[in-house]
């Protein structure tokens, strides 16, 4: 029995969310739904953990679903940088599920808490798969079931702000564009290499005579991925299906919508192109890293001029997403490292964030904007500070997990001698603190409006955002764990990985 | 006790004092105990440390490995130890006053008022005893938050202004410039930690040398050089015993601390000297120290007076540390002892004044020396010890300067200290010649708060004995420059 889940974990990593989703879509009892939402994420997670220990010896896993063969059946491959990454994504996902029994109660009507816990369930399912999956036109299918589950949670928000719909309208429209280009883009790599499977496309595409094909497909590939994984100038869809999203769903998404499309990006690069490296540092040094830089300035001026909080957090999700996809494109260990820690901390941080204003926006009862939020430290003073110390995290002050991203992608940057990105980068940390200064400024500087009820807060909200918010003080004081992971991760990937 | 216990002591016992302040508030008198005798304790346990930094050892606390070259560790220097020295001694007197300040003056919220004065002590000792750049960094900024309730204490909308301000200019600074230096040190070398002689020689091209010292001289905002000084008049609308303990002594402190910490076990002394960095930074300071004197003197009230004559003598310790020579690094560290002394006893006065005859102008003192002679007394006492007149502790610090100043060939800084000290002589001792020899032109109730009275009195007789016992400070600023 241990023996059989043991060798099963891959699947069951997929398996039980999008198993458990048709159950709780029809369970009449709301808090029954999230209960089973909780254990799907709960067992991802430890699901998770013990892949990631097995992984941490460079073992690398190759499971294949009903037994069938690569290339004719479908190959999950985890190794340690799948296997970190997973670690994030369920760890937070399942942060983000025990947060949102309080935080759906209040946006979304009794009745459809049933079917917002089965597309919560779906989306997380879909996410693993998309990691994990070594074929690359099964990962079309799990881009597509996280992109419809998404738009459909993204649209529950109509029930507060209706522009939660024409948000969740263009995430679908855009969102389907990229998941086409992608698909375009592997029937072109299948018509050169015959297999779908990334390994045996890594090991065919060198000797395939592909000619413009392969640049094609491999164009189509990189762009569609670019547009799921928001990467400036194709993040136009990400402030709005974040900033209207639910609160829930803004902390879900925010903490590991993208993180996955980031991974299948380094895979793509790295592993499926791995043979063919003069295209893939054409499309690095040229294209990816000038987006990045441009990504990281324009979330950054954006957050500066936002005044609706979710809307600015959204913005810097932009340029945080900028620097993990800056450290990866740089190809170098230290880059990718630099790119893997701060998907783990971008996630504990951003994770945190939209907990805290999911918070603030169940106590106030209304958006969450400059002027709603004026005095609110003192009001909800429990929820404020776990709010500051992942705000203090995404400024990047030592003793947080912001610091530790900051010191080994600066450390990366260094290295590769490109002293322009080194200035652009810090640049744009020290204008990150332009915004974050602004709104701790209304929060905890100004007094309250006069008149102002009192606030409460919420234990079912603010005890896990404190363990996020522990998490950034945690891995900001001790952060061997990922550093370590993130090093073999960087390792596996450049090393040929799949 | 073991040294390791003592450096527990001198961290945790200002924070236990903070958080027993809050379940202390129906007792006031346990309260407002419990402030002095912390400080007595931590006082103890600093003593302790830097008796051990005397004999050649270098006391260590090891907390946590954040990643390679980076620790969580507590490492006293011996200029860390007379820093420790000097905020936790003052303490136990400033505890003391700012109880009869609080009461005497009816003052709202006293709890919350001890328990951040007490985390604040706490970030400075941790400054103090900070193992390396990292950890200063963060009780840097950690002394920042903590003295944010403080000064704006009042919550009027001056105050809020002021904290705002306050607030900008120090966590700015300190996020956009002192963050990307130590960054760079970290990334040059490898090691963020202080070693005796320091570590930046032959790691860092000399041409960059000026600019990282620049981004440490502007990003450290607490040493006040200009033009990044405006926060300090502007923290001036807290309560007075804020203004005495925290902005004459252990936020500024903190900032001269730290320039003197990076150039003594950074950079090294001998590396500035021999490559010229920090030639600007001579002059800049000695601007500072002269514009600030100019504009004292056209401040009416007293406490603004003060702060301009703090962000001076603050200068005096930065220009020191930009001669870096043996001489004027040593005249520097003393320079934070008898400055500490002399400004806080100041200060103290100032807020006597305030209490008992609620007088904050210096044209309203006139004849009122003669109401409270105990005040006006320390209040000569402590301006001439700032002025540097033996037989006080503040004529050690700037005769080592001067001579610093000589050996190292910078002439023209000796005519801008020697006026500087003319200028003092002229704004510090107005209020006492106002108070002493002019006839009474207001008159007001004076009534008596030994409490207010009494720790004055104690700093100033302190500032006599700093000039007759000035050696065991002094041996241990001579063990700074020796590598």
């Amino acid at each position: 029995m241990g023996a059989a889940i043991l060798t099963n974990l891959p699947a069951l990593l997929v398996v039980v969310p999008l198993l458990l989703a048709p159950f709780s879509a029809v369970l009449p009892i709301a808090g029954l739904a999230w209960v089973l939402a909780l254990v799907g994420t709960g067992i991802s997670f430890l699901a998770a953990l013990m892949l990631q220990s097995v992984t941490e010896n460079g073992v690398r896993i190759s499971y294949h679903l009903g037994n069938w063969e690569p290339p004719w059946g479908i190959e999950f491959v985890v190794d340690s940088a799948s296997s970190l990454t997973l670690v994030v994504m369920s760890g937070l996902g399942f942060l983000a599920t025990l947060a949102a029994r309080r935080l759906v109660a209040i946006e979304i009507a009794d009745k459809d808490s049933g079917k917002f816990y089965a597309a919560w369930l779906l989306v997380i399912g879909g996410l693993f798969g998309l990691v994990m999956t070594a074929d690359a036109f099964n990962l079309f299918v799990f881009l597509e079931i996280s992109a419809l589950a998404s738009v459909i949670l993204i649209g529950m928000g109509a029930g507060t702000d209706r522009r939660a719909l024409v948000a969740g309208y263009h995430y679908l429209v855009i969102g389907a564009v990229g998941a086409t280009f992608y698909v375009i883009g592997v029937g072109f790599i299948y018509a050169i290499t015959g297999t779908l499977n990334m390994g045996d496309m890594a090991s065919r595409l060198p000797d395939a005579a592909g000619g413009a094909a392969l640049y094609v497909g491999f164009g189509f590939m990189v762009v569609g991925m670019l547009v799921k994984a928001a990467i400036f100038p194709v993040h136009i869809w990400l402030p709005a299906a974040y900033g209207y999203a639910p609160s829930a769903v803004s902390t879900l998404l925010a903490a590991i919508a993208t993180k996955a499309a980031l991974y299948v990006l380094a895979r793509i690069f790295f592993t499926i192109f791995a043979g063919t490296p003069e295209i893939v540092d054409i499309a690095l040094s040229n294209i990816i890293v000038p987006l990045a830089v441009g990504g990281i300035f324009v979330g950054t001026i954006m957050a500066i001029y936002e005044a609706d909080i979710k809307k600015m957090f959204a913005h810097s999700s932009v340029a945080q997403i900028g620097y993990i996809a800056l450290g990866l494109a740089l190809a170098t260990p230290a880059g990718i490292s630099a790119g893997f820690i701060h998907i783990g901390n971008h996630a504990l941080i951003k994770g945190g964030i939209f907990m805290a204003i999911g918070g603030f926006v169940a106590a106030l009862g209304a958006r969450a904007s400059l002027e709603t939020i004026t005095g609110i430290g003192r009001r909800m003073p429990i929820t404020a500070t776990a709010f500051l110390i992942c705000g203090l995290s995404l400024a990047g002050l030592p003793l947080t997990a912001g610091f530790i991203s900051k010191l080994y992608l600066v450390r990366a940057i260094l290295e590769t001698d490109s002293y322009v990105i080194l200035a652009l980068v810090l640049i744009s940390s020290a204008l990150s603190v332009v915004y974050l200064w602004k709104v701790m400024e209304v929060m905890w500087m100004q007094p309250a409006p006069a008149r102002s009820p009192k606030l409460v807060e919420n234990p079912a909200i603010y005890l896990p955002l404190w363990m996020v918010a522990l998490g950034n003080i945690w891995f900001g004081i001790d952060a061997g764990w990922i550093v370590g992971a993130a090093r073999l991760a960087a390792t596996a990937l450049l090393g040929g990985g799949a | 006790m073991s040294l390791h216990t003592a450096m527990l002591v001198g961290l945790l016992a200002p924070l236990v004092v903070a958080i027993l302040t809050p379940f202390l508030a129906v007792r006031h008198v346990w309260r407002d105990a419990a402030g002095p005798i912390g400080g007595v304790i931590t006082f103890i346990a600093a003593v302790h440390v830097a008796l051990a930094v005397l004999d050649g050892e270098t006391p260590r606390l090891f907390v946590a490995q954040i990643a390679e070259g980076l620790a969580l560790e507590f490492a006293v220097t011996p200029l860390g130890a007379i820093f420790g020295l000097v905020a936790s001694g003052l303490w136990i007197l400033a505890a003391l006053y700012s109880v009869g300040y609080m009461r005497g003056n009816h003052e709202k919220h006293q709890t919350r008022f001890a328990a951040f004065y007490a985390v604040a002590v706490h970030a400075a000792m941790a400054v103090a005893w900070s193992g390396n750049l990292l950890v200063l960094f963060v009780f840097y900024e950690i002394l920042t938050f903590s003295t944010y309730p403080l000064v704006t204490h009042k919550e009027s909308a001056l105050a809020r202004n002021a904290g705002r301000l306050y607030m900008s200019i120090l966590v700015g600074t300190s996020v956009v410039l002192l963050l990307p230096a130590v960054v760079w040190v970290w990334l040059s070398t490898g090691t963020l930690d202080f070693r005796p002689g320091g570590y930046l020689a032959g790691q860092i091209d000399p041409a960059m040398a000026p600019i990282l010292l620049a981004l440490f001289a502007f990003g450290v905002g607490k040493a006040a050089l200009m033009p990044i000084h405006r926060w300090l008049p502007a923290a001036m609308v807290a309560p007075t015993p804020v203004s005495a303990l925290l902005h004459a002594v252990a936020v500024v402190k903190a900032g001269v601390f730290t320039i003197l910490t990076v150039v003594v076990y950074v950079f090294g002394i001998d590396f500035l000297a021999e490559t010229g960095a920090a030639d600007w930074l001579v002059w800049l300071s000695a601007f500072t120290i002269l514009a600030s004197s100019m504009v004292a003197i056209t401040k009416d009230d007293i406490k603004a007076r003060l702060a301009y004559s703090t962000i001076s003598q603050l200068s005096y310790i930065v220009l020191g540390a930009a001669i870096a020579s043996s001489i004027a690094v040593q005249g520097a560290t003393l320079h934070i002892v008898m400055h500490a002394a002399g400004k806080i006893t100041l200060f103290f006065c100032a807020g006597a004044i305030y209490v008992q005859a609620h007088l904050t102008k210096i044209s309203e003192l006139d004849g009122q020396g003669r109401e409270m002679p105990w005040v006006f007394a320390a209040f000569f006492i402590g301006a001439l010890s700032i002025i540097g007149i033996p037989p006080l502790g503040g004529s050690w610090s700037k005769f080592m300067l001067m001579v610093g100043a000589v050996d190292s060939g910078y002439l023209v800084i000796l005519g801008v200290l020697g006026l500087s000290s003319l200028l003092n002589i002229y704004y510090l001792l107005e209020p006492v010649s106002r108070g002493f020899f002019r006839p009474k032109v207001k008159t007001v109730e004076v009534t008596s708060h030994p409490l207010v009275v009494i720790p004055p009195v104690l700093t100033a007789i302190l500032s006599l004995l700093l000039f007759f016992y000035v050696d065991f400070f002094a041996a241990l600023a001579k063990l700074m420059v020796i590598s």
